[in-house]
């Protein structure tokens, strides 16, 4: 009786709530999208591009590397292609694909409706498109960067490095990492002060833990690479500052230890995210509570700080004294440590759950079994001794390539199928998954596996050819067969994206039986992420009876209203409300994009860029009356 | 994996033996990164064992349908079962912080045995500096008479520490030959030291570690060992001036040298040659290897690769020097003369 008439005030309410927070039509309403999701879906498809790309390179290597002496690249070309397939893996993959399941996932698992700063979000994004499309844009200039990706003075200094290539990869650092200092400032604020009611610091989602981490570090070591690249390296080379050029009185180390600073927790930006899925899947697929939760958030804060005090350990062979040495091999060692208890916790859990091997499953089974391997080598390089023969090597090639894809990829793609079905509404076809799984794992290892003995045997990293008669034939043509494997389980895994999007089996709001809050909202999830949001009171909410979920009746339907809770215990603090979609977001990154473009051919570009700069944010933040606010 | 097994045992044997490999040592210091790196890997051997033995009976227990308990409705094991996983898990912990500790103690142990400040009296001082992309070698000494200058190849004597003082005149390098030592840096406006000993006879290449730009991967060279005398042999002739050409032709192939652009990168004691650029010559007719590592030093690969230099190693900073027709042959067999 009653029933009805709930079930159409219900109807009436989320038909506001949708008038309220959709997202706008039409070119330009694409250009003032603001909203979490699709940004975060910006991203990851963004991100993907860019790792075909990269890939793409990666593969035109190995071809060249295949046999010894091959001329199928010239050594010029080679430097190129290498150093764009770090920059693009690093700055353009793996930091924003992070970046991208963070601003996806995270208000859905906290339980709010949009990131906390939704313009700057869509900033954010622009910017790390700019930057991506500004690197690439120097294939039709004849500025491809060829100086490595870390761009060591003095060559990439203006004597040794003529041409716009290494400008052009200074800038590009310049946009990217502005884009990654948005999403920090975004999801921090947003973990930290948009949670729902009940969920107090000891029931945040691993997932969140992990993005909130990650994001911290960005705040501490992006600057330190814009620093070094935009500031030192950029200005030695159009202005002549001589802050590393050594010719002059500059120091080539600072640059390093710079560099480095940002490049060392660079890795546990990338990977911290990932832990954050690995437990996040585990827990779901043992279908039992993760074990040692504390554990793996202390776990991931030590991470945090440890990866800050490590970061001499790319330059042990440059020749600083032994004492300092000696505490960067017991920092690079103990890091293990936090590793291995998250290991260890996860290896519990599986052991006493109930395991549903599901396609994301297999992807953290292979996680485990390479980035253990990886992290192995990795102790083995923080030993001085030892790193000092296996330094610039393929041996280093193999442990990264381990360390990342193994540590980074492979929980991304197994975390992509997991939450596939909450982006799209559909899951993915399982036996291609797990298909694409063998094939890029077969693949991973035959490419990777052979590079710790061809380092061991002496063969130099960044090297375009290598002569014969070394011993080092069959490991590369092996490394090259791998390659060529891992391309075809991309091709598999794309081929089942593209099909599952369309035909993939309807999923339901959590086809899992997943735990925490983004598998109570819909498949794919409303603009406006929960109907009433939720309040909770442990960390396994979707695993409780949700038809008696406890939701926060009062904020406003009719504008984009969210609950700001306390930091510690989530009480609700105030209702706050966040802005509509706006183009300015991307007027500015135009203005700027213009500017830091020009920049690169000469100085006085920078004031076009502050103009310009100017004039998109006062656009973005010029008051308006009646305040916009109100619908 | 298991299908590569023979073909990587057939790669490991090729690699392990190279003239360019850190798994044979041929001097102490080698020797003694090579025994820690034994040690490194047989404990990650048993502990990657142990990890994905686990993950094996975590995987076994589903497919027997072990379960111990329901976990339909807590999502929970009994408390019992959380208290062992409790213990193993703290202990597996505390087991690994004991066994980095280790570690990091024999890792600095190592260290300081293998740092300069460990080096043995009566060393042999040999500057080496990065060039793009070349090595040029200098064998010091207190009496300026007896400074040899050299390149891209180094003998030393075995049994004797050998103090390899590096910097780069270009961008930054690294000092590397794997069977005898990790790398060092060479880095312009600083010097690096660290010592090298060759306890066998043996040629072992070396090759730069540090990306220097387009031919980065044509910077390698040679460090010959030998027994005392035999070096001493070679010193002594790399202290007399370059060979005076004995016949015509190779008289014909000196001034074609000293006429031509040749002089103004390189030298040859006793002539007037004089230039800094490029790799000393004085001696060049005695080393085995041009361009640095490139090619083997035969008349042939010479010839090519002072009539196209570009061709053998591509963007290299050695021009094309045009020369008369018939001045070419000359000219090959005055440089290989300089034994």
């Amino acid at each position: 009786m009653n029933s009805s008439k709930t079930q159409f005030a219900e109807l009436q309410q989320t038909d506001e709530l949708e008038q309220t927070w959709k997202e706008p039509k039409g070119f330009l309403g694409s250009l003032a999208v603001v909203g979490h999701k699709e940004i975060g879906k910006r991203y990851i498809v963004t991100a993907f591009i860019f790792l075909l790309l990269g890939g793409l390179e990666a593969l035109l290597m190995r071809l060249q590397l295949a046999f010894p002496e091959n001329t199928f690249l010239d050594p010029g070309r080679y430097n190129q292609i290498f150093t764009t397939h770090g920059t693009t893996m690093m700055f353009l993959f793996a930091v924003p694909v992070m970046e991208g399941m963070g601003i996806y996932l995270v208000p859905l698992m906290v339980g709010t409706r949009n990131v906390a700063f939704p313009r700057l979000n869509a900033f954010g994004y622009w910017m790390y498109l700019a930057g991506g499309l500004f690197l690439y844009a120097g294939t039709f200039f004849h500025a491809l960067p060829d100086a490595g990706w870390f761009a060591y003075p003095p060559l990439s200094g203006p004597q040794f490095s003529p041409g716009k290539g290494v400008d052009v990869w200074a800038q590009m650092i310049t946009f990217t990492e502005v884009s990654a200092l948005c999403v920090a400032v975004e999801l921090i604020v947003t973990i930290l002060r948009m949670r729902a009611p009940g969920m107090t610091l000891n029931r945040i989602p691993m997932f969140c833990w992990s993005m909130l981490v990650q994001s911290f570090m960005i705040i501490f070591a992006m600057p330190a690479v814009m620093i070094a690249s935009s500031v030192m390296l950029l200005n030695d080379r159009t202005i002549g500052t001589h802050f590393v050029n050594p010719a002059e009185g500059g120091d080539p180390l600072l640059y390093q230890h710079i560099f480095w600073f940002f490049g060392h927790p660079e890795v546990y930006i990338i990977f911290l995210p990932a832990l954050g899925m690995v437990s996040s899947m585990i827990e779901t697929f043992s279908r039992r509570h993760l074990f040692g939760y504390p554990a793996l958030v202390l776990a991931l804060v030590a991470n945090g700080f440890l990866a800050f005090g490590l970061w001499v350990h790319h330059m042990f062979a440059t020749g600083l004294p032994q004492v300092g040495e000696a505490y960067f091999t017991a920092a690079s060692m103990m890091i293990a440590i936090t590793s291995g208890v998250q290991i260890f916790c996860w290896l519990a859990t599986l052991c006493t759950g109930r395991l549903r091997t599901t396609t994301a499953l297999h992807f953290v089974f292979g996680f485990i079994f390479i980035f253990v391997l990886g992290g192995l080598t990795g102790v083995m390089v923080a030993s001085i001794p030892f790193d000092l023969q296996a330094h610039d090597t393929y041996f280093v090639v193999a442990h990264f390539h381990y360390v990342l894809i193994g540590g980074a990829l492979f929980p991304l793609f197994g975390g992509f199928h997991y939450w596939f079905p909450k982006f799209t509404g559909r899951l993915m076809d399982e036996r291609l998954g797990k298909c694409s799984f063998w094939i890029l794992f077969v693949g991973f290892n035959l490419t990777f596996f052979p590079m710790h003995f061809l380092g061991l045997g002496g063969m130099p990293r960044r090297v375009y050819t290598y002569s014969a008669g070394m011993g080092w034939e069959l490991p590369n043509l092996l490394a090259t067969v791998g390659a060529l494997t891992i391309a075809v389980g991309g091709i598999v895994f794309i081929a089942n994206v593209m099909r599952s999007r369309r035909h993939g089996e309807i999923a339901d709001p959590n086809p899992w039986e997943g735990a925490s809050l983004e598998w109570e909202a819909a498949s794919p999830p409303k603009s406006y992420n929960f109907p009433r949001l939720p309040a909770v009171d442990n960390l396994w909410p979707a695993w409780d009876d949700i038809s008696k979920r406890t939701v926060i009746e009062g904020l406003s339907d009719d504008r984009r209203e969210i609950l700001i809770t306390s930091l510690n215990a989530a009480e609700p603090h105030h209702r706050h409300t966040l802005p509509k979609p706006s183009i300015w977001p991307f007027v500015t990154t135009l203005g700027l994009g213009i500017g830091l473009t020009g920049s690169v051919i000469a100085f006085s570009w920078y004031y076009v860029a502050a103009a310009l700069g100017a004039i998109g944010f006062i656009g973005w933040f010029w008051p308006r009356r009646p305040l916009e606010f109100t619908s | 994996m298991r299908r590569c097994t023979l073909p990587f045992l057939f790669f490991l044997a090729n690699i392990a033996f190279g003239q360019q490999s850190a798994l044979d040592p041929a001097g102490p210091q080698a020797g003694r990164i090579r025994s820690l790196e034994s040690l490194l890997f047989g404990i990650s051997v048993v502990i990657f064992v142990g990890v994905i033995g686990t993950l094996a009976v975590a995987l076994f227990r589903r497919r027997r349908g072990i379960q111990q308990e329901p976990l339909e409705s807590t999502h929970r094991p009994s408390a019992q079962t959380e208290r062992k996983l409790l213990v193993v898990v703290s202990s597996l912990s505390a087991v690994s912080l004991l066994i980095l500790f280790a570690l990091i103690v024999v890792s600095v142990v190592t260290g300081r045995e293998i740092s300069i400040k460990s080096l043995p009296r009566d060393s042999l001082v040999v500057e080496v500096t990065g060039n793009q992309w070349w090595w040029s070698v200098r064998y010091l000494d207190d009496n300026t008479q007896r400074i040899i200058v050299t390149a891209n190849e180094i003998h030393i004597p075995t049994g004797r520490p050998v103090v390899i003082k590096g910097t780069s005149h270009d961008v930054i390098h690294s000092f590397w030959v794997p069977n005898l030592h990790g790398k060092r840096d060479l880095i312009p406006s600083r010097v690096n030291t660290e010592w090298i000993q060759a306890d066998r006879p043996g040629r072992f290449r070396g090759q730069c570690a540090e990306f220097c730009g387009l031919q980065h991967a044509h910077m390698a060279f040679w460090v010959i060992a030998e027994p005392p005398a035999q070096f001493e042999a070679w010193r002594r002739q790399q202290l007399q001036p370059a060979a005076e050409p004995s016949d015509p032709v190779r008289l014909r192939g000196q001034q074609v040298f000293l006429n031509n652009a040749c002089v103004l990168c390189h030298t040859i004691q006793g002539t007037t040659a004089a230039g800094q650029n490029g790799p000393d010559l004085t001696h060049f007719g005695s080393r085995q290897t041009i361009a640095a590592g490139t090619l083997p030093n035969t008349i042939g690969n010479l010839g090519g690769w002072i009539t196209d230099p570009q061709t053998v190693k591509p963007g290299n900073h050695m021009p094309q020097v045009p020369l008369a027709p018939g001045d070419e042959q000359p000219l090959l067999a005055y440089l290989e003369g300089l034994k």
